[in-house]
């Protein structure tokens, strides 16, 4: 905390006496503006998202450490057991666990989104005559930048620990901006649930009950073969598993076609469904 | 150069809301004349809010209808919205960001180009002598201050109508003259104002007309002339030297007004009605007269005061209730949200 000194500011501020023509200058009503475009809308809703990391940054915390907590602790934690060497399990682990932690991170959309509408700001947003969906894609616009961020960090410790991707730059950035696209897609689920639960922790909560199955069963820590066919049946409809195989994939140089186009699909869909469920809600809250 | 538009502002008919069992609005019925303040009193809990929020396009009513400026609120939302602003009762702006940028956002998201959303928010913040908070985060702003850059995002684009949910709830008196003194400059302007408040004195100092609300409909309607006449305009409230002398000092005040007069628990207050329709005197006449009429009774007045009557007072004279108790009002705005 930097304000410890605030209140030596505060001495008898000048009284606010409203003149009827100072006022009145700012009411002279100029020429309206042309409504802004829907892409105009969206991006000055992300601008605002920029601003709140500047004032906020505290909230990087969760794309920074967290990510780097996730990477450490499960690289040492199975590396020696299921593949001989964190070195090596690093290898086949650290694209999933990128996968992982950011697709974990997307639930703080809804989280945000709850909080904005608890607090009346989105009042103000629906009642501005601009497209409908712009104050939400602006406002995931803003995660996808701490999506990329996280991804980074995560690529970085990688790196520094001994991942090394075959696909080499090209691969990497294809696989990174694969997960952009599929995290962008499914922060719509969150913005819906957002939407109808009544509380940020019910928000949470409810997020953590659809992403810890959907994280762990998959083939983000082992390789499905070895599981029981049950599960592996879960884990092969699984989008993040078709995300994790596409990354992979990417990274190391030899694409997975067919889980591209899963990936791909799945996220269409995700935009689809929870994009026009959230925009149903939106406008009849 | 102003805007001036003639006719209804706002028209609705039978407008009803439910919230599950809770019945917010029963059938509203409104007209509101287009470059005037129009002020929905009520207490706490009686659908000012809710009545709000379905005129400005964010809540859809379960029945009757509504239409601003002739555009109908459900299906013409996006015309109403490029003619109306919403100040609400809570933020309506970033408390995270300064007040410069809480307003450029807004700027730009009306269609203004960079610069000229900065000018803009930079004169705004001027008129509203917020200039040297503009750097300063919302949340580190006083109540006052947080209520001036509230309007001053409502009017970056000068609305046709300006809704303004409870304006001066929770501020002080000097903040609670500022927002009136602000009010008076946007409608002189030719913007319509759609006022809620729980307080008689500032839709008396502020509207053209009232509309008294409860349980979710209109109860009376008229200028504040009308509706004050309606329960008597004024109160005067006595305190007394000696409790023996309260029978004695009921009697001279009933005989002066031709009015109940009421005891209150305290053994030495009494207070009557004054300036009731269809007497020839007006309030502050028949208050001097009360008080001479009890000096020759030889009855010691330790205080005597003259008021308007309260919001409670004019729901008795048109209820026959008192107004809800607080308590009611946070269901009403959980169930607005």
């Amino acid at each position: 905390m930097s304000d410890t000194t605030t209140t030596t500011t505060e001495r008898a501020p000048a009284v606010y006496v409203p003149s009827a023509e100072a006022l009145a200058t700012v009411l002279a009503p100029g020429a309206r503006p042309p409504r802004p475009s829907a892409l105009g809308a969206s991006l000055t809703f992300g601008w605002r998202a920029m601003l709140k990391i500047k004032h906020v940054p505290e909230q990087l915390f969760d794309v920074t450490a967290f990510p780097i907590i996730m990477v450490l602790m499960f690289t040492y934690l199975f590396g020696g057991a299921l593949a001989g060497s964190p070195r090596e399990y690093l290898q086949f682990f650290l694209p999933g666990i990128m996968v992982t932690s950011v697709v974990m991170i997307t639930m703080y959309t809804g989280v945000g989104l709850n909080t904005d509408i608890e607090k009346g700001i989105f009042d103000r947003f629906r009642t501005l005559p601009v497209w409908r969906p712009a104050a939400l894609v602006g406002m995931i616009f803003g995660d996808v930048l701490r999506y990329i961020l996280a991804a980074v960090v995560i690529l970085g410790l990688g790196l520094v620990l001994g991942f090394r991707p075959e696909g080499g730059v090209v691969g990497v950035v294809v696989g990174i901006g694969l997960l952009v696209v599929f995290s962008f897609a499914f922060s719509w689920v969150w913005t819906f649930f957002g939407l109808i639960l009544r509380s940020e922790k019910s928000v949470m909560g409810v997020s953590m009950m659809v992403l810890f199955p959907l994280t762990f069963l998959s083939n983000v820590f082992v390789e499905p073969s070895t599981m029981p066919g049950w599960l592996q049946a879960f884990v092969k409809v699984n989008p993040v598993t078709q995300l994790v195989a596409a990354i992979r994939g990417a990274m190391s140089g030899e694409s997975d076609p067919s889980a591209t186009m899963w990936l791909l699909l799945w996220s269409a869909g995700f935009v689809l469904v929870f994009g026009t469920l959230t925009m149903y809600k939106y406008n009849r809250r | 150069m102003s805007r001036r538009t003639t006719g209804l502002a706002i028209e609705a008919e039978g407008l009803t809301r439910s919230f599950g069992d809770t019945r917010a609005l029963a059938g509203i019925d409104l007209q509101v004349p287009a470059g005037t303040v129009y002020g929905l009193l009520g207490p706490n809990g009686a659908g000012k809010t809710t009545a709000v929020r379905v005129l400005a396009t964010l809540l859809r009513p379960d029945g009757g209808s509504a239409r601003v400026f002739g555009h109908d609120v459900v299906t013409e939302a996006d015309k109403v919205r490029s003619r109306v602003s919403l100040t609400g009762q809570y933020a309506s702006v970033d408390e995270d960001l300064t007040g410069t940028e809480n307003l450029v956002l807004l700027a730009r998201l009306l269609g203004l180009p960079k610069p000229a959303a900065r000018e803009r928010a930079a004169a705004l913040l001027a008129a509203f002598g917020l200039t040297e908070a503009s750097d300063r985060q919302v949340k580190k702003y006083s109540g006052g201050m947080r209520r001036r850059i509230d309007i001053a995002a409502s009017i970056l684009n000068t609305p046709d109508l300006l809704f303004l949910d409870e304006p001066t709830t929770g501020l002080d008196p000097r903040s609670r003259n500022q927002v009136w003194e602000i009010v008076r400059a946007v409608v002189s302007h030719g913007t319509t104002v759609l006022l809620t408040t729980q307080y008689l004195d500032e839709a008396d100092q502020l509207a053209g007309r009232i509309a008294v609300v409860d349980h979710g409909r209109v109860i009376a309607e008229g200028t504040p002339g009308e509706l004050k006449s309606s329960v008597g305009s004024g109160t005067v409230h006595l305190r007394l030297r000696d409790p023996a002398q309260r029978p004695e000092a009921e009697r001279v005040l009933r005989e002066a007004l031709d009015v109940p007069v009421q005891l209150a628990a305290d053994p030495v207050a009494l207070t009557a009605r004054v300036g009731e329709a269809g007497t020839d005197l007006d309030a502050s006449a028949q208050a001097a007269r009360v008080l001479s009429d009890l000096a020759r009774a030889g009855i010691v007045v330790d205080n005597f005061s003259l008021g308007q009557p309260s919001l409670d007072e004019v729901f008795l004279a048109l209820t026959d209730h008192p107004a809800v108790p607080a308590g009611e009002r946070d269901d009403e705005l959980e169930a607005a949200r």
